[in-house]
Order: structure tokens, then sequence, then C-alpha cells
């Protein structure tokens, strides 16, 4: 059997280099897009190794439910990029600035 | 101990991939080094007793999700170089924050052991055990309300999508549904009461 240890060190290597990805990409909507990928599938590995650990299922509806939402936030989140990308020809986040934030 | 070894080998293709995904030049390739991470962490459900949501990962993350991915990542013209300015400037302080957050998460799991004792307590598994009957069984008894909200929001998640990407064109030719919806039988046809001809 895999240590719980091992696994949840490897879920916090992958979750800090999606939060180094999301630094040094900053300027790409589709890069921060697919570093929050990364980051839910390393939520997704403290689920399912707890899961294990405890012998309780519970963790791996979970992983079910966030896997449905990730899959409903990248299609969402595409489908604006799309229309960003149509309206400015850019996916820069430093062009995307009509909003004065 | 096999099952140790293979977790370490995939590991290090997981942690390899993601490096990827945050330094290669084409977006494209990222996408690529993603579908390699997700591959592999699929493997390392597998190997954590999680056989549903593994394939499942595949099937849907593998197969519809990263394919959606590519489509859109090879639709867009992406000035590449323009993007990527400043990368090195800020490659040292995402490595910094990478740092920390690392070592906060190595000292509460390798330092202070949470108070667990390593190696999971091997449950007992019946003959014929099949994680995708139990996961089933509870998705459908225990967490039944949960998973409708679930199917909403995908739905929720469709309509978005198509609402938000639709676009009408001026000269194309598109059917009006509310105007054929709204026709009477009258505005097309004209019924004309004559007299029949007498005889032959």
């Amino acid at each position: 059997m895999i240590p719980l240890s091992n696994v949840l060190l490897l879920s916090g290597i992958l979750f800090s280099l999606s939060v180094a990805g999301i630094f040094i990409n900053r300027k790409n909507v589709l890069l921060l897009l697919m570093c929050i990928e990364l980051m839910l599938l390393a939520v997704n590995f403290n689920f399912i190794a707890f899961s294990q650990y405890l012998g309780d299922l519970a963790g791996q509806v979970f992983v079910f439910f966030i896997l449905t939402v990730a899959a409903a936030e990248s299609a969402i989140g595409l489908a604006i990029l799309v229309v960003l990308f149509r309206d400015r020809r850019s996916i820069n986040v430093e062009d995307l600035d009509s909003m004065k934030g | 101990m096999i099952v140790n070894i293979l977790f370490y080998v995939f590991g290090a293709i997981l942690v390899a991939a993601a490096l990827g995904v945050i330094t290669a030049r084409n977006p494209v390739h990222c996408a690529l080094y993603l579908v390699v991470a997700f591959l592999n962490s699929a493997v390392i459900w597998l190997l954590l007793g999680a056989e549903f949501l593994a394939l499942t990962l595949v099937v849907v993350y593998v197969g519809a999700v990263m394919v959606l991915w590519l489509f859109v990542v090879m639709m867009m013209d992406i000035d590449v170089e323009k993007l990527r300015q400043g990368f090195t400037r800020y490659a040292p302080l995402g490595a910094l924050v990478a740092l920390i957050v690392m070592a906060q998460i190595g000292i509460v799991v390798w330092v202070r052991r949470l108070g667990l004792t390593g190696a999971p307590a091997a449950v007992a598994r019946p003959e014929g055990y099949s994680n995708t009957a139990e996961l089933g069984h509870l998705l459908y008894t225990e967490y039944l309300y949960p998973f409708e909200v679930a199917a909403v929001i995908l739905l929720v998640a469709i309509v978005a999508a198509i609402t938000l990407t639709m676009r009408k064109r001026p000269g194309q030719k598109l059917q009006d549904v509310t105007k054929q919806v709204a026709v009477r039988a009258k505005d097309r046809i004209r019924i004309v009461k004559m007299d029949a001809e007498g005889g032959r």
C-alpha cells in the first residue's frame, strides 16, 4: 500500500507547481485556466488518498462532483475565451481592462 | 512493493508533465502535457484503488475536456511571444511562492505527521468487491440530491456555453422559429368557396 504522506506530498508538489504556473504565465488566460485544472487535480488527489486511508467512499463521491464542476467550469471558461478572442483578437490579460479594474 | 515503485515512477512523470504545462512555449504543447498529467494521475488513482474515477478521468477529461481545449487552443491565433513577456521576470517570484506552499505542506505532512501512522490500514475487501458498484450505490442513495444538482450544473454549462458563443451574422440564412410557430393557417392558404359546375 502507498503511504498516505507520499500521496499528500505528491499532490502538494502538483499544487505548488500550478501556483507557480499562475505566477509565471500571468498574461495568458488559456494557461491560467490550465493551471486551475491542475490545481483541481491536486485537490482530487487529496480526496482519493484520504478515501483510501480511511476506507470511506465519500471522498471518491466528492471527487466525482469536483470533476463535474471542473468540466462545467472549463466549458464555460473556454466559451468566454472564444467570445473574448473574437471581440479583441487577443487573450492577453493586459488587454482586458475595459472595466477599469 | 511493486505498487510503491509504480507510484514513484508515475508520480515522477506526473511532476515532469506539470512542469511542462507551466513552462512550455506553445499553448498546444501545454495542453498535450496536461493530457500526460491526467493520464498519469489516472494510473495513480488506479493504484490507490479508485478504479471508477480513474477511468472517468481518462474518458471524460482526456477524451472530452482536453479535446475541447485543443480545439479552442488551435482555433486561436495567439501571439506567443507577446504573452510570454515578463516570464523570466516573474519566474523567481513564482518559484518562491511555490517553495513556500511546498514547505508548508511538507511541514504539515512530513514533520508533524498529522498524527497518522504511515501506511493506510489495509481495509479487507470482500470477494467480488467492485469500486464502481459501491460508488454507484452511494451516489444513488445517500448522494442522490447532490448528484441531481451536478446534472443541473452540467445543463447550465451547456446552455451557457452555447448562448455565449452563438452569434448572428448578417446575410446568414437561418430559420426563425418564433416566426414559424406564430404563423396561422389563414396567412398561408385561402379557402375559396365556389359552386360546383353543373353536370358534364
